[in-house]
């Protein structure tokens, strides 16, 4: 077999690191080694090289320095805003307003609230996966002390209304959070036009290294730490900083606000061609999520009489990465709760593909794609007991 | 993640297709957890001479599918009753534990097409006896 060239369209799972975020993190895996918190020298390189980073986070995301606080991640970046409001006020309510399509890190953290005195209302989303700012007006009680919405949704790049839901948040006095894990130097999140107290992002969907991550905190937030012991991070969260993975962060946020409006741009384009040319080839297939108002690299379809992991094996065999929601590809055997969530039957579930798009795509990549997957789908659907002969 | 016989029989799956006029057919899965199968079988004086599947469902499914018509065809019917889950599921140098319930939705789809060919053949040995 001859080997073809890789394509890789999963950067909604991980991005790989910029060559550049490389060479920035490398001094401070070897020569730049102090700890930030010793006042020599060394110590010193190390905590400017920190600082630089968060000047940078700040910037991107047009926020204070002081309200940027490292994490080891997202996922700690969300336990970490929502944890530490419900327990900081507490006195104040009990009462938590998400949506059944945020990740992971928001959802289960929400369920484990939940089962600790917490109540938490889910609300609904439309068939696009949009929530509606009224069903969270109408949500809020005398009780209600936080409100998490994602900002765009890692499975079907749907962009919520998170600058109206601030404002709501805003006029109601309560906390609003918003994971913006998939969205952060893909398209503009200003802190202040979306009205949030706190805001989750992660370096690696960035083109950054994995294990770091951070949470904007508007200044005046009430919250608890999340990690006890040193003094970093303004006592919000101890531990010796991960200095190179930090600037490796601090790095990727300086290149994505350099490139970002351009790489958009160029992104939408071909992600259009990709939804376009998969339904114009593949009959019976259907687009998830918002036609425009998505992420720029998203492209999530529903495929009639196939099952998602099928998709992704063959794909894989011809060298192209991609993902499904369908319950095959996890160990729950329950299929996308954001798919269901947003009305789709089982099956359209269980048939869907996701490709997200990065900075390596090409319009070759995009064509190789649309040249592939007619016949994919058209060897499993011959093996389809859903599609019988002559439909 | 799968074992290259399982991704020789996904790639290259055998069997696949219906019989017409077949002697039993069996029907097992939903679309709510993601497999379904449908086995047809062709038995001729008590033995298996040919079997077909469609599946829709991941690559342990098909790849499942594709071995356990394999394991049948040439067998007699009793004997064929005694395939196990784990059988297909070794034959095929083994599976993922969270894909194990396609060998047994596999060993299911067979049973209940064996099932289906008893009961036929009983219906028309009642008829020609009543």
């Amino acid at each position: 077999m001859v080997a073809k060239k890789r394509i890789y369209l999963d950067h909604a799972a991980t991005t790989p690191t910029d060559p550049e975020v490389v060479e920035a993190m490398l001094p401070y895996l070897s020569d730049v080694f102090g700890n930030p918190s010793s006042i020599h020298s060394f110590g010193q390189e190390a905590k400017s090289a920190a600082e630089e980073a968060r000047d940078k986070i700040a910037a991107l995301i047009g926020a204070r320095c002081e309200e940027i606080v490292f994490t080891g991640g997202g996922t700690e970046a969300d336990n970490f805003a929502i944890k530490g409001t419900a327990y900081a006020n507490e006195g104040k309510g009990n009462h938590i307003i998400t949506t059944p399509i945020e990740h992971h890190a928001v959802m289960e953290t929400c369920k484990f609230l939940q089962g600790r005195g917490f109540e938490v209302t889910s609300l609904p989303v439309d068939r696009y996966g949009l929530v509606d700012p009224q069903d969270v007006k109408k949500a809020i009680t005398d009780k209600t002390i936080l409100i998490s919405v994602m900002h765009a949704n890692n499975e079907v790049g749907t962009i919520e209304p998170i600058a109206e839901i601030g404002e709501i948040a805003r006029e109601a006095g309560i906390y609003f959070h918003t994971d913006a894990v998939q969205a952060v130097g893909h398209i503009p999140v200003k802190v202040d036009e979306l009205g949030v107290d706190m805001l989750a992002m992660s370096a690696h969907k960035l083109y950054g290294p994995k294990g770091v991550g951070a949470l904007y905190i508007r200044k005046g937030t009430k919250l608890i730490s999340f990690m006890h012991g040193g003094e970093q991070e303004r006592r919000r969260r101890a531990g010796t900083e991960n200095v190179p993975a930090i600037v490796g962060l601090g790095k990727a946020s300086e290149i994505a606000q350099r490139e970002m409006d351009a790489e958009a741009k160029r992104l939408i384009s071909l992600r259009d061609k990709l939804i376009e040319g998969l339904m114009e080839r593949i009959e019976h297939s259907h687009l998830n999520g918002l036609p425009t108002r998505r992420l720029p690299n998203n492209i999530n379809v529903s495929i009639e009489f196939v099952e998602g992991e099928s998709m992704l094996l063959n794909l894989d065999l011809e060298g192209i990465a991609a993902s499904t929601g369908s319950a095959c590809s996890s160990s729950s055997l329950e299929p996308s709760y954001v798919l269901l969530a947003m009305g789709l039957s089982h099956e359209l579930a269980h048939g869907s593909l996701r490709f997200s798009l990065g900075r390596e795509t090409t319009e070759e990549d995009i064509a190789r794609v649309l040249e592939v997957s007619p016949r994919i789908i058209a060897k499993l659907r011959a093996m389809s007991p859903m599609l019988q002969s002559g439909t | 993640m799968y074992s290259e016989q399982v991704m020789e029989h996904f790639m290259n799956p055998r069997n696949v297709g219906e019989i017409e006029n077949p002697d039993g057919i069996g029907h097992v899965g939903n679309p709510v957890c993601g497999d379904i199968m449908e086995l047809y079988i062709k038995v001729e004086d008590g033995t298996i001479v040919d079997a077909k599947f469609k599946t829709f469902g991941c690559g342990a499914a098909i790849a499942t599918s594709s071995m356990v018509t394999e394991l049948v065809k040439g067998k007699r019917v009793a004997e064929a009753l005694k395939i196990s889950n784990r059988a297909v599921a070794e034959a095929l140098g083994g599976l993922p534990p969270i894909k194990m319930h396609c060998s047994v939705l596999a060993e299911e789809a067979l049973k209940s097409a064996i099932d289906d060919y008893l009961n036929k053949s009983k219906r028309s040995e009642n008829e020609r006896t009543s």
